[in-house]
C-alpha cells in the first residue's frame, strides 16, 4: 500500500462522513417527503402537483441523480487530497 | 404502411442489429465472457446497466401499475431508482476494487469459505430465475400481440434470440447489445410519452405535463382525482396501503436494486474504481429519463382510458362505436366486457366486472360471441364491488394492467410508426434483462461452482465451455417458466428484489464496512435472510396464506426489508460470538477502502 495507515484511516473517516451526509439527504427526500410526511406536504401545491405526491413520483428521482454526481465529485476531490486516485 | 408491417420491420430490424453486434463482439476468453475484458467506458456501461436494469416490468408493467394504484406506485418509482444511490456509495467502488467476477466470488473470497460461496451461488440463482421468468413471459406477450403468434411461440422466439447473443457473446456481446437496446427502449418510451403529453396538456415533457392545467381550468391531477372519485375508485393522489407497508416495500426494492447480481456485475466491467462510481451516475441518469416520464404516461393513460371507455357524457360507449384497440386486446384475452345491464354500452367504474380472481374474464376454447360481437366469458356473472352510493353504474370492463403502455399509443390514436416503435422497445427491454440474468446464472455455475468449488483444475477454455453450456440450460429453464408462469410479470419481479435485499445486500455491506464480519456470521445471516423471505413469500403468494395474517401488515413484496433486518442482526450477533477473520483478510478489507491499485487486483 502506498499510503500510511494514519492517512488511510483519515481518508476512510472522511469517506464515511461524505456517505452519511448524502444518505441523510437521500432518506429525507424519499422516505421522509415521499412516504412519512406525504400527507402534510400534499397540502402544499407545487407546479400543479401536491408536493408530497411530486416527491414520491418524480422529485426524489431528480434528487437521487444529483446526489450520485455530488458524491462522485466529492470523492474525486477526496481521492486527490489523499493522493489515492488511480 | 399498416401497424403490422411496421411492427415486423421495427422488431426484425432491431433483431438484426443486436445479432450483428453480438457477432462483432464475440467473447474469446473467460475475462471477456464474464466482465467484457474489464475495459468498458463508463457511459457505455451506464447505458448497458440501464438496459440490463429496465426490464419488461419497467417498460410494460410499471406505468400500468401506477395508472391503477395512483400514489402507492411511488414505492416502485423511488425504490427502483433510489437503490442506485446505495449502489454508488456503498457497494460499487469497493466491489470493483476487490476485483472479482461475480457476487458469489466476492462472498466466497471475503469470507474465506466455500460454504459461503455456495450459498452465494444459491442466492444468485434463486434471484435470477425468479426475475427471468417474468421477462420471458413479457417477451411472449409482446410477440403474441404484434407478430400474431401465440404466447408460447413468442417465448420460444425470445429464447432463440437470447441464446444467440448471450451464449456467443458473453458479457462483451451483451454489453454492446445492451447499449443498442437502451437506445431503442428509451426512444420507444419517450417518443409516445411526448405525443401523449402534448395531446393531453400541450406540454411536450410528461414530467411537466402531469402538473399542467387542462382547458377546463382544472389540473390534470385534480381531474384524475375527480374522475376516480366519481366512478367509485380511490382518489388518484391519495394512498391506500398502510404507511408502514409502503415503507417496507420501498426499502426492499431499494436494497434489492443494490443487491441484484446482474446489476452488480456491471460494475466489474469498468477500468477503475472512479469509473465504477461515475458509471452508477450515468446509469441513474439514463434510468431517470424513463422513470420520470412514467408518472405522466400513467396519469394521461388513465384519463384517456376512462374518457374513451365512458364517452364524453361519462355514461358509457356503445360497443359498436368503440375503437379497434379495444377489440384487439379483447381478442388477446387481456380486456373483457361483461354487459351487466344489457344496454349494449361499455361502462367502466370501480369493482370487478367478472366473477373470480381479480375480476378477470376466462374465455373457453373457441370464440363464442355475444349479441354485440363481444367475446363471451365463462365467468361473466358477478354482483361484487358495486356500490350505488358511490358510483353511477356497475363496472363492466376488465383491463389487464400490463397492457397500459402497449395500448396507450393506440388509445391516444398516435401514428402507426409510434405503435411499432413501442413494440420494438418492449422487446428490447425484456430481452436485455433476460440476457443479463442468464449470463449471471451461467457465470455463477461455471466460475463459482465448477472452477472455484468442484474442479479448480479446469482451464480457461473448459470454463468457457461450461459457461456456455450453463447458459443453454438456463435459457431452457427460463423458457419453461415463460410458458408456465408462476404469477404475473410485475409481481414475480417484486419478489426477486425482496430476496436480493434480504440475502445479498447485507452480506456485501457487512463484508465491506464491518471488518470484524466473519465466515460464521455471513453464513448464518444469508441463510436467515434467504429462508425467512422465501418462506414468507411462498406461504402468502402460493401457499394460500391470508392477507389478514401478514406480519405487522407487511405484504410479501415488502418482506425483504424485514428479512434484511433479521440478516443484519443474526450476522452481527453470530460474528461477535465466533473468532474474527484472519489478519490477512482484515488487511485486505482495509485495502478495499483505498481506490488505488484496482488494476492489479483485477489481473488474475
Amino acid at each position: 500500500m502506498s499510503i500510511s495507515s494514519e492517512s488511510a484511516k483519515a481518508y476512510w473517516g472522511e469517506n464515511l462522513r461524505i456517505i452519511m451526509t448524502y444518505l441523510a439527504i437521500w432518506f429525507v427526500v424519499s422516505y421522509g417527503a415521499g412516504i412519512l410526511f406525504v400527507e402534510q406536504l400534499d397540502a402544499i401545491s407545487f407546479f400543479g402537483f401536491p408536493l408530497g405526491f411530486w416527491f414520491g413520483q418524480q422529485g426524489s428521482i431528480f434528487v437521487f441523480v444529483v446526489l450520485i454526481w455530488a458524491y462522485v465529485a466529492s470523492m474525486n476531490k477526496l481521492d486527490e487530497k489523499y493522493d489515492v486516485q488511480e | 404502411m399498416s401497424v403490422d408491417m411496421l411492427s415486423y420491420l421495427f422488431i426484425g430490424g432491431s433483431f438484426l442489429l443486436y445479432i450483428g453486434i453480438a457477432v462483432w463482439a464475440r467473447a474469446g476468453s473467460t475475462k471477456e465472457f464474464y466482465v467484457a475484458g474489464g475495459g468498458v467506458h463508463p457511459i457505455a456501461n451506464g447505458m448497458a446497466t440501464a438496459a440490463d436494469w429496465m426490464s419488461a416490468a419497467s417498460f410494460i408493467s410499471l406505468a400500468g401499475l401506477i395508472s391503477f394504484v395512483g400514489r402507492d406506485g411511488s414505492a416502485y418509482l423511488m425504490g427502483w431508482t433510489g437503490g442506485y444511490v446505495l449502489l454508488a456509495m456503498l457497494l460499487a467502488p469497493y466491489l470493483r476494487k476487490f476485483g472479482k467476477f461475480t457476487v458469489p466470488d466476492f462472498v466466497g473470497d471475503r469470507y474465506e469459505s466455500s460454504t459461503a460461496r455456495i450459498i452465494g451461488v444459491v442466492c444468485t440463482i434463486v434471484i435470477s430465475f425468479t426475475y427471468v421468468a417474468g421477462q420471458m413471459r413479457g417477451v411472449g406477450i409482446v410477440f403474441s400481440r404484434y407478430l400474431h403468434v401465440d404466447i408460447n411461440t413468442g417465448v420460444i422466439l425470445g429464447m432463440a434470440i437470447v441464446f444467440f447473443y448471450a451464449v456467443l457473446g458473453g458479457m462483451k456481446g451483451i454489453t454492446y447489445t445492451q447499449v443498442a437496446q437502451y437506445c431503442v427502449l428509451i426512444l420507444a418510451f419517450t417518443v409516445p410519452s411526448f405525443f401523449l403529453s402534448a395531446q393531453v396538456t400541450g406540454h411536450i415533457l410528461p414530467q411537466i405535463g402531469l402538473g399542467a392545467t387542462l382547458e377546463t381550468g382544472q389540473s390534470v391531477l385534480a381531474t384524475l382525482d375527480q374522475l376516480s372519485l366519481d366512478l367509485g375508485f380511490a382518489q388518484y393522489t391519495a394512498g391506500k396501503k398502510s404507511t408502514f407497508d409502503i415503507f417496507c416495500l420501498t426499502v426492499a426494492l431499494m436494497c434489492g436494486t443494490a443487491g441484484l447480481p446482474h446489476v452488480i456485475v456491471r460494475f466489474f466491467t469498468v477500468p477503475r474504481v472512479k469509473d465504477a462510481r461515475t458509471s452508477a451516475g450515468y446509469a441513474l441518469i439514463f434510468i431517470a429519463l424513463l422513470y420520470t416520464a412514467i408518472p405522466g404516461v400513467a396519469g394521461f393513460g388513465r384519463v384517456n382510458l376512462i374518457q374513451t371507455l365512458n364517452g364524453p357524457d361519462n355514461a358509457g360507449t356503445e360497443y359498436a362505436e368503440i375503437p379497434s384497440w379495444f377489440k384487439n386486446w379483447e381478442n388477446a384475452g387481456l380486456l373483457g366486457w361483461n354487459d351487466r345491464n344489457g344496454d349494449g354500452k361499455i361502462q367502466y367504474a370501480a369493482g370487478a366486472a367478472f366473477d373470480g380472481k381479480k375480476g378477470k374474464p376466462s374465455y373457453a376454447e373457441g370464440d363464442e360471441r355475444g349479441e354485440f360481437g363481444q367475446r363471451l366469458a365463462t365467468n361473466a356473472k358477478t354482483d361484487a364491488g358495486f356500490d350505488a352510493a358511490k358510483q353511477p353504474f356497475a363496472n363492466e370492463v376488465y383491463v389487464d394492467r400490463d397492457i397500459m403502455v402497449l395500448a396507450n399509443p393506440e388509445i391516444a390514436q398516435l401514428p402507426a410508426w409510434v405503435i411499432a416503435l413501442v413494440a420494438a422497445g418492449a422487446v428490447a427491454a425484456a430481452l436485455s434483462t433476460a440476457a443479463g440474468l442468464l449470463l449471471v446464472i451461467s457465470t455463477a455455475i461455471a466460475h463459482d461452482l465448477m472452477k472455484k468449488t468442484i474442479n479448480p483444475n479446469i482451464n480457461d477454455k473448459q470454463e468457457l465451455m461450461y459457461a456456455r453450456l450453463a447458459a443453454v440450460v438456463a435459457i431452457c429453464i427460463a423458457g419453461y417458466f415463460g410458458i408456465n408462469p408462476p404469477g404475473f410479470v410485475a409481481q414475480v419481479v417484486a419478489l426477486a428484489f425482496g430476496i436480493a435485499s434480504a440475502s445479498v445486500f447485507p452480506t456485501l455491506m457487512l463484508g465491506i464496512f464491518y471488518k470484524r464480519m466473519n465466515t460464521q456470521g455471513a453464513i448464518a445471516g444469508m441463510l436467515v435472510g434467504l429462508i425467512s423471505t422465501v418462506g414468507y413469500m411462498w406461504y402468502f403468494v402460493f401457499g394460500g396464506g391470508n392477507s389478514a395474517d401478514y406480519f405487522m401488515g407487511v405484504s410479501p413484496g415488502g418482506f425483504g426489508a424485514i428479512g434484511m433486518v433479521l440478516h443484519f442482526i443474526v450476522a452481527i450477533v453470530v460474528a461477535s460470538m465466533t473468532p474474527p477473520p484472519s489478519e490477512e483478510m482484515q488487511r485486505i478489507v482495509e485495502d478495499l477502502r483505498i481506490p488505488r491499485g484496482a488494476g492489479e487486483a483485477h489481473a488474475h
